[in-house]
């Protein structure tokens, strides 16, 4: 058990040196070459030549940051967004606007400074970590004592020189001591470098606004549509349905009215038609309610609503909802809605014998995920389109927040979503938190 | 009879008052929120309540929930809920304690004066009324009724709404005797436990499906 922990330690710490090393040996030579590179590129725009390569090189650039960024997630868990503004329309290789695009966006030159300030951040830290190793070794193999044997006057660690027994003794625990502090050391000299890169590959606060700002833009402009195209189909439902039977109800009881002394066998049959006419137009004033808001979800929120939409399922849905009080309503709405959209994504398309549905709030934001048993390969936006995750993202979208979709060929498929929100106090009186 | 209603909208509730006299019951109370149902329903423990479930103060299911505890407090005390949605979850809550006298319908069905009298009466009797909504939900949703025939399946919808052997067969033009054929295969089929009590039977019938 010790012995397989020892073991464990000493390769994380191994590979950590070992990458920091190839990351800090490497990377420098590289960096500074692109450095000079780009700086050469830019200079040559004043010739033209630099309108068709500075933006090639900070291509060339930008390819070897992502490495970088890519390097920092899968060896150090830090994961560094990219920051750089969306390419505009017509900016292709040697046209002014992209070179335009490139020398306006500030995480171009951000890039460049990292060249310049990586070059010896990585390098020092490259020659840390595999000096600090040897220099443990040498302690605790001995070698320190052989080399104070052949010389006469060497020394290890605080040991210096090194003169009687009690100074040779005191080498191997000292290197130890010093292996064991590189080892640990490792991981984090790669955490470090890690989050140099993500001071200056990462967004910055600004970039990272602006980022949500296009997000938010975009999915405002799609749920702005889709609601218009909803209002649209409500009103045209209510035209055609419900609208029209009470027309027909009121053409009936006219009738009725007329001939209910002349003819009362023929009024009675009107009455009753009209009575018909009304339950149809309540038949469908019923269904259009429930999609717009239902009124379960109304009633009880998002614990009953979706524990109703479950027992209107074909298929057996487990559902679990774990929450202190409610979102607001729009959030509430969309939450369901979302749920609603994905089971029956799930119905039509999963070939799923089951299917669950478990909701939390965690530090400010609504956690959704919804699973199945079946086939798997659900994606977000398929090559044909007209997905509905694609939908579920939309809804989730015009709230900021997000769904990830893990569906691996054959199953399961799991779908989280992550929704920002606060939660008010289960019966909505802001005095008393407990209810 | 004697009736408590509950309904926060003054024209439906006069509308019920109206209808409900008109047909000899005698409306104890009316009242329009679910505090003051409560308080009706204990204070004159009515032969039957006839409860709208969305009520004042939070409109929500208050008139539910009133009725619930009410029945909680007063076991069996007949209750029939009234609304512009069914839910089988809902179906579900007012059932859960198995002692009958309940009744779940829409409120379209007031329109349908005769029926409508009749699940009033059946619920003040211990019996049962579900919205046919509900119970075709539930039919469409199980998989052992694939097993029924298209004739006992309808019988068991209309079984489950409450109906006698008598009502059954007469909706359905046959004879008591064939539907009581009817009924044992369906109790076969099932595997449910034969019984003669009506409000029992559907009782079963609800369970079995809810299950």
């Amino acid at each position: 058990m010790a012995g397989m922990r020892v073991k464990a330690f000493v390769r994380a710490g191994v590979t950590a040196i070992g990458r920091v090393a190839l990351l800090g040996l490497l990377s420098p030579p590289v960096k500074l070459a692109l450095l000079v590179l780009s700086v050469v590129s830019l200079a040559l725009t004043v010739i033209g030549v630099g309108l068709v390569l500075a933006p090639l090189v900070a291509m060339l650039v930008r390819a070897y940051a992502d490495l970088h960024r890519r390097v920092a997630r899968d060896w150090s868990g830090v994961e560094i967004l990219r920051p750089y503004r969306p390419r505009p329309a017509g900016a292709f290789v040697g046209s002014p606007r992209r070179w335009l695009w490139l020398v306006s966006d500030p995480a171009t030159w951000r890039d460049l400074l990292w060249l310049l300030a990586g070059a010896p951040t990585g390098l020092l830290l490259g020659i840390v970590g595999p000096v600090l190793l040897v220099y443990g070794l040498e302690g605790l193999l001995g070698i320190a004592i052989i080399i104070d044997a052949a010389t006469g006057w060497y020394g290890y660690g605080v040991t210096w020189p090194i003169q009687d027994a009690l100074d040779i003794i005191s080498v191997p625990p000292q290197g130890a001591l010093v292996t064991a502090g590189a080892l640990y050391a490792g991981p984090w000299l790669l955490w470090a470098l890690a989050q140099f890169d993500r001071s200056l590959l990462g967004p910055t606060r600004g970039a990272a606004l602006a980022q949500r700002v296009d997000r938010l833009t975009e999915t405002r402009t799609q749920v702005v549509d889709a609601q218009a195209a909803e209002l649209r189909r409500i009103e045209r439902d209510l035209h055609d349905g419900a609208q029209a039977r009470i027309v027909s109800l009121g053409m009936s009881l006219g009738m009725a009215e007329d001939l209910v002394t002349r003819d009362p066998a023929a009024a009675q049959a009107l009455i009753a038609e009209a009575r018909q006419a009304s339950g149809l137009a309540l038949a469908e004033l019923r269904h259009l309610v429930r999609g717009i808001h239902p009124p379960v979800l109304a009633e009880r929120g998002l614990d009953g609503g979706l524990r109703a939409l479950a027992l209107t399922l074909t298929m057996p849905v487990t559902v679990d909802v774990d929450l202190d009080g409610r979102p607001d309503a729009p959030v509430e709405s969309a939450a369901y809605f979302a749920v609603a959209e994905a089971l029956t994504n799930v119905v039509k398309h999963a070939h799923a014998s089951a299917a669950w549905v478990s909701l939390t709030h965690l530090g400010g934001a609504l956690y959704i995920t919804v699973g199945d048993d079946g086939a798997g390969g659900a994606v977000l936006d398929p090559p044909g389109g007209g997905s509905g995750l694609a939908g579920v993202a939309r809804r989730l979208g015009a709230f900021d927040g997000s769904l990830h979709v893990d569906s691996p060929a054959g199953g399961p498929t799991v779908l989280t979503m992550e929704l920002p929100c606060a939660l008010s106090s289960p019966r909505t009186s802001p005095s008393s938190a407990t209810g | 009879m004697r009736v408590v209603i509950a309904e926060d909208l003054a024209l439906l509730r006069d509308g019920l008052i109206r209808l409900l006299t008109a047909y000899d019951f005698t409306v104890v109370a009316a009242v329009d929120t679910g505090d003051a149902l409560r308080a009706a329903l204990l204070e004159h423990r009515p032969d039957v309540a006839v409860v709208d479930v969305r009520l004042p103060p939070t409109f929500t299911d208050e008139g539910l929930r009133a009725a619930i505890a009410a029945r909680a407090e007063a076991p069996g005390l007949p209750v029939l809920v009234l609304s512009q949605h069914v839910e089988q979850l809902y179906a579900r809550e007012l059932l859960s304690d198995r002692r009958g006298g309940v009744g779940y319908l829409l409120k379209d069905r007031v329109a349908t004066v005769g029926e409508f009298v009749d699940a009033v009466r059946r619920v003040a009797g211990g019996g049962t009324a579900m919205d046919p909504e509900v119970v075709s939900q539930l039919l469409a949703r199980s998989a052992p009724t694939a097993a029924l025939t298209p004739r006992e399946r309808e019988v068991l919808g209309l079984m489950a709404e409450g109906r006698s052997n008598a009502a059954i067969a007469g909706q359905l033009f046959v004879t008591d005797k064939a539907v009581g054929k009817h009924i044992n295969n369906i109790f076969a089929k099932l595997g449910l436990p034969p019984s003669e009590d009506d409000n029992r039977r559907v009782l079963a019938v609800l369970a079995y499906l809810n299950a």
